[in-house]
């Protein structure tokens, strides 16, 4: 953080050192919550935070632990600051790493300000829905879980599942069907994920020429675990300069969030305090939710912020505190599917599981196409049924089913094959997907076509759209 | 003057509070940060910031105000957006921007406005605590009834008509000698319920427009109900569709700790949408309680209690109200982090023991009551709470608390919000014990009612054993009566119990029409049930046309549904059930 190097004050007396808190005499004007530096006898420098401050005493959270650090060299050294970022629209096309340092080699920032990382809530009666249609040329999501400007929607994933693809895919593929001249950007915080992970993310922003208008943020595995905390708020920090100053359309890709997770329980722990299930922090709740509710609308700026985190669900459980937590703060969800995978299908998006809150307002007339809300809703009710039939049908046979019932259990495997699965390479626009569930919805009889108002279907099943052109 | 002593997290210790008394507000910091003493100890009080300590430092200054938390009621507080602490919305918004500040101010009723004031009292009238002693027309909707603060007795010596501030002097009472001036605003403390001269028990139905609520489950006036469910159950749509379409005086919603966006969308379509009785936009009867996620959490406890004090504020007038709270886990979580800070004994995974206590003194504040104070009047105060178990299990600690108070579960199920039935209230777990209560309300609407929903259960009932054995031997080997049941459970689950949210006509259904659409079906199951018994395939009767009818029921609009409907059965009895065959 290259704000100041200034110390405004310094504490010597260390009572005692113990995990990863040192507790200190108190240090006066130390704030609450500020990023302290700890410097030991050896002259190497730590970072800590201050985690509760009194007039008896100090406790500093040393991140990486306490090796080293003896009870009378070492000295804690506070700037009077919380974690800042320093902000100018030249960060955009620049690398940093998890404490908001430079690490592509070319010059510092010269800041035109700094911005507190934790941001300032949204005033709720502010807030404009978010209703703009986002196109990221996937039929699973564009057809049946859209995603709008100014959403929240992560992915749910699992060890091995391609979400770094569908991220890249969509990272490539995302457009937005509008006639004005707006603004993009994209920024993208690493948390903990193998060096791997991250230069593919890297690679495939320069490929595609994006990386001039893309901030990342980097920890990676080998980086220090406080870091993980206060990556995703930096990125978001830059990602609310761009949106709410800069006027841009800004998406934030957050990945691995489970990592961040897993560094606020070993944070929590190491603090003493009380766990809450399977030993995560009571408060991860709302540690989450002051992430995730930076995204959005605010009436009278051009600006947007769309969030997709990206988590993997420990043993594909998404009862865990993880996937569980985010799922009550976020938007809905787009799950992957380890059966879906095995079945060769890319991508492998279960469709059931996932959903989007705020899909309702961003199609329709207008937005997508006027039949678009009829033909969702339809595809999911007949792909239901033919995945109920396919269960009972694994216990009596395929053969024991009606003749109605064995229509639903092919299309269930031809929705899967022809509008879930999908090239990565493929962009489909909203109109061919909307197109393919068409087509798959002519061999179901009509009277079932019950979601569907009449005047789509003579306007849009093939054989009456056919014989008018 | 005190000064800060200790900072961790929301939890301050200041020094030098000698003469501070327990609940009382202070602000800290230059910037003036609201707090809540919570425990005293010596010269040092123990408090709880209602706002981010991020960055405060010992040595600041702590001031105390003398007040305890205590809500502003008057004209003014309808249609309005308040933060947990009663702060208005859109005055920070016009003071400070789109971002809250911390430390930022605003009163909760608008101090410049005036308001026009009827009295109904005259001078020399004897009046005390609850009396009525003059009207606001607040809104389209609502009269606001100016009442006597309780403890406050004598004779009016003067009253005044015009036009007033909530802050100017609208009457003078005495009582020996000492003078009270009254004025349109009163204060409440808002942890302490509201005085009323008798309880009653809930009785009449509390018209939701939800079809599985008003028919299957009712919810009586007065009553409390608790609507648990997983992420993606569909919750917070139905509690939206509830503060919406209640046939309630004025509704309050208080989102506790969700989501800004879905917060936005609600205050939005509120601006759009009209009451469908009266016709008048939605607005002019209801109040909000914003205090999302992102924002203080210890006010999340604040915001459930000031909205309940409002709502016992209008209760007192005489009105009904409906109180709808989303999500009442996020409050429980709340508690669980200042007990922890507190270092006190944790229970039940880490939640405060007082947990259980807590959450009785809020829905315990519901109920029908003979309001305090004359002219003789009724009021009801409707509690529904929303409560977000982790991983959909409610075996967990808030679900169960809750179970325990209430009298009607809504259940919402996983399973069925994956295969998109909402809403995804289950039938087969969820309860009202407000049946006995709502009886009477039937009885003169519609008498049918207990039969009709006796079958309609009991055929749900059946399926679900059905479905076992379809399972193991398929559908097809099943006897035809048995497959006639699971279509007419079909039919009752897709064309009567789901309803959309979305769809213009359906969203709000009339108990009446609710009535109809199941009779309807339940007269289809006995036309077809003497169709097979004189030897009907069961093919032919799931080829009806009435069966794609009566699906389409829902669309009809609730003002000429039983005309259309009237057309429909003509033709059921006529024997359509076969189009094919021609037995009729």
């Amino acid at each position: 953080m290259n704000i100041s190097s200034l110390y405004i004050k310094e504490g010597r007396a260390i009572n005692r050192a113990k995990g990863s808190l040192l507790i200190a005499e108190s240090i006066p004007g130390i704030k609450f919550n500020e990023i302290v530096d700890v410097q030991l006898s050896n002259g190497e420098i730590k970072s800590g935070q201050a985690i509760d401050i009194s007039e008896e005493a100090t406790v500093v959270q040393v991140f990486g632990g306490v090796s080293g650090v003896d009870l009378i060299g070492s000295k804690i050294r506070c700037k009077g600051e919380t974690l800042k970022l320093p902000v100018s629209t030249d960060i955009l096309g620049r690398i940093f790493n998890g404490m908001g340092d430079s690490i592509d080699g070319a010059p510092p920032i010269v800041p035109d300000g700094y911005l507190d990382i934790n941001g300032q809530p949204i005033n709720p009666a502010s807030r404009q829905p978010p209703a703009e249609f986002i196109e990221t040329g996937i039929s699973a999501i564009d057809g049946l879980n859209a995603l709008v400007r100014g959403q929240k929607l992560p992915i749910f994933s699992g060890s091995g599942l391609p979400h770094n693809r569908i991220a890249a895919q969509i990272i490539r593929q995302a457009t937005v069907k509008s006639k004005k001249e707006e603004k993009f950007a994209l920024v993208f915080g690493a948390i903990g994920i193998s060096y791997d992970d991250a230069s593919f993310f890297i690679r495939n922003l320069e490929r595609t020429g994006a990386l001039d208008r893309t901030i990342a943020f980097i920890n990676t595995a080998s980086d220090p675990v406080i870091e993980r905390i206060s990556t995703p708020r930096l990125a978001l920090t830059a990602a609310e300069y761009l949106a709410w100053e800069q006027d841009m359309h800004v998406l934030v890709i957050l990945t691995d969030m489970t990592n961040y997770c897993e560094a606020l329980r070993e944070l929590s722990s190491m603090r003493e305090e009380i766990p809450s299930r399977r030993g995560y922090p009571g408060y991860m709740y709302t540690d989450l939710a002051t992430m995730y509710e930076r995204a959005g609308r605010i009436m009278g700026k051009k600006g947007s912020l769309t969030i997709m985190p990206i988590l993997t669900m420990p043993d594909d459980d998404i009862t865990h505190p993880i996937p569980d937590l985010t799922g009550y703060i976020t938007e809905g969800q787009i799950v992957l599917s380890r059966n879906l995978e095995r079945k060769g299908i890319y991508p492998p998006i279960d469709v059931f599981l996932s959903l989007s809150r705020m899909m309702k307002e961003g199609i329709g007339p207008d937005k997508t196409r006027e039949d678009h809300n009829n033909a969702f809703m339809q595809s999911y009710a007949a792909y239901a049924e033919g995945c109920y039939l396919r269960e009972i049908s694994t216990i009596i046979g395929a053969e024991a089913l009606g003749e109605r019932d064995k229509i639903y259990l092919t299309n269930a495997d031809k929705f899967e094959s022809e509008f879930i699965a999908q090239g990565e390479l493929e962009k489909r626009s909203v109109e061919g997907t909307l197109d393919i569930a068409w087509s798959l919805f002519s061999v179901l009889p009509e009277e079932d076509l019950k979601l569907i108002s009449e005047k789509f279907i003579k306007k849009y099943l093939p054989k009456y759209s056919k014989k008018q052109t | 003057m005190g000064k800060i002593w200790r900072v961790s997290g929301p939890l301050i210790i200041a020094d030098n509070m000698k003469g501070s008394q327990v609940y009382e507000i202070v602000e800290i910091g230059k910037e003036g940060i609201v707090g809540e003493i919570i425990g005293l100890e010596r010269n040092k009080a123990i408090i709880q910031a209602h706002e981010d300590t991020l960055g405060l430092k010992t040595g600041e200054t702590v001031r105390g105000t003398g007040k305890i938390l205590s809500a502003e009621l008057g004209p003014g507080l309808v249609g309005s957006i308040y933060d947990g602490l009663q702060k208005s919305l859109l005055t920070l918004v016009e003071n400070t921007g789109s971002f809250i500040k911390r430390g930022a101010k605003a009163y909760a009723l608008p101090r410049d406005k005036k308001w026009q004031f009827s009295p109904t009292a005259k001078v020399g009238d004897p009046v005390s605590g609850g009396d009525i002693i003059g009207t606001v027309p607040e809104t389209n909707l609502i009269e606001h009834k100016i009442m006597v603060p309780a403890g406050i007795k004598g004779n009016i010596r003067e009253i005044r008509k015009g036009d007033f501030t909530v802050e100017e002097p609208i009457a003078w009472v005495e009582h020996k000698n000492e003078v009270n001036e009254l004025k349109l605003m009163q204060e409440w403390p808002v942890r302490k319920p509201r005085p009323y001269k008798q309880r009653l028990d809930p009785s009449g139905l509390l018209t939701t427009g939800m079809r599985i609520i008003d028919y299957m489950f009712p919810l009586a006036l007065g009553g409390k109900a608790a609507m648990p469910g997983g992420f993606g159950t569909g919750k917070t749509v139905a509690q939206q569709q509830l503060v919406r379409w209640a046939q309630t005086q004025l509704n309050i919603y208080i989102g506790c700790g969700e989501r800004g966006n879905e917060m936005a969308d609600v205050l939005h379509s509120f601006r759009k949408l009209n009451d469908p009785s009266t016709g008048r936009l939605l607005q002019e009867k209801e109040i909000f309680i914003a205090n999302t996620s992102n924002m203080p959490v210890v006010a999340r406890e604040a915001s459930i209690f000031v909205g309940v004090t409002m709502g016992e504020y209008f209760r007192d007038m005489g009105y009904d109200i409906l109180l709808v709270a989303d999500s009442t886990s996020r409050w429980a979580e709340a508690m669980r982090e200042m007990g922890g800070r507190l270092e006190e004994m944790p229970g039940e995974e880490g939640f405060p023991s007082y947990m259980g206590s807590r959450l009785s003194s809020f829905y315990e504040r519901a109920g029908m009551v003979n309001c305090l104070g004359s002219p003789k009047r009724k009021g009801s105060l409707t509690i529904t709470g929303a409560v977000s178990p982790p991983g959909a299990d409610f075996s967990e600690p808030v679900t169960q608390n809750t179970i325990r108070i209430v009298d009607a579960l809504y259940a919402l199920d996983v399973s069925l919000a994956n295969k998109r039935h909402f809403p995804a209230i289950s039938w087969l777990t969820s309860y009202s014990l407000y049946v006995d209560a709502v009886m009477d309300w039937w009885d003169k609407n519609d008498p049918g009612w207990h039969n009709t929903r006796a079958i309609a259960l009991r055929v749900l009932q059946q399926e679900a054993e059905l479905e076992e054995i379809v399972r193991l031997v398929g559908p097809e080997a099943l006897p035809e009566g048995d497959k006639l049941l699971l279509l007419v459970a079909k039919m009752i689950r897709e064309d009567f119990l789901q309803q959309s949210a979305y769809h213009e006509v359906d969203t709000y259904c009339t108990p009446a029409k609710a009535g109809l659409m199941l009779k309807t079906i339940i007269r289809f199951y006995e036309l077809s049930q003497e169709m097979l018994n004189s030897g009907t395939g069961i093919e032919n009767i799931r080829s009806s046309p009435m069966v794609y009818k009566i699906s389409r029921m829902k669309d009809i609009p609730n003002e000429t549904f039983e005309r259309q409907i009237k057309e429909l059965w003509l033709e059921m009895e006529k024997g359509l059930i076969v189009h094919k065959g021609g037995v009729s």
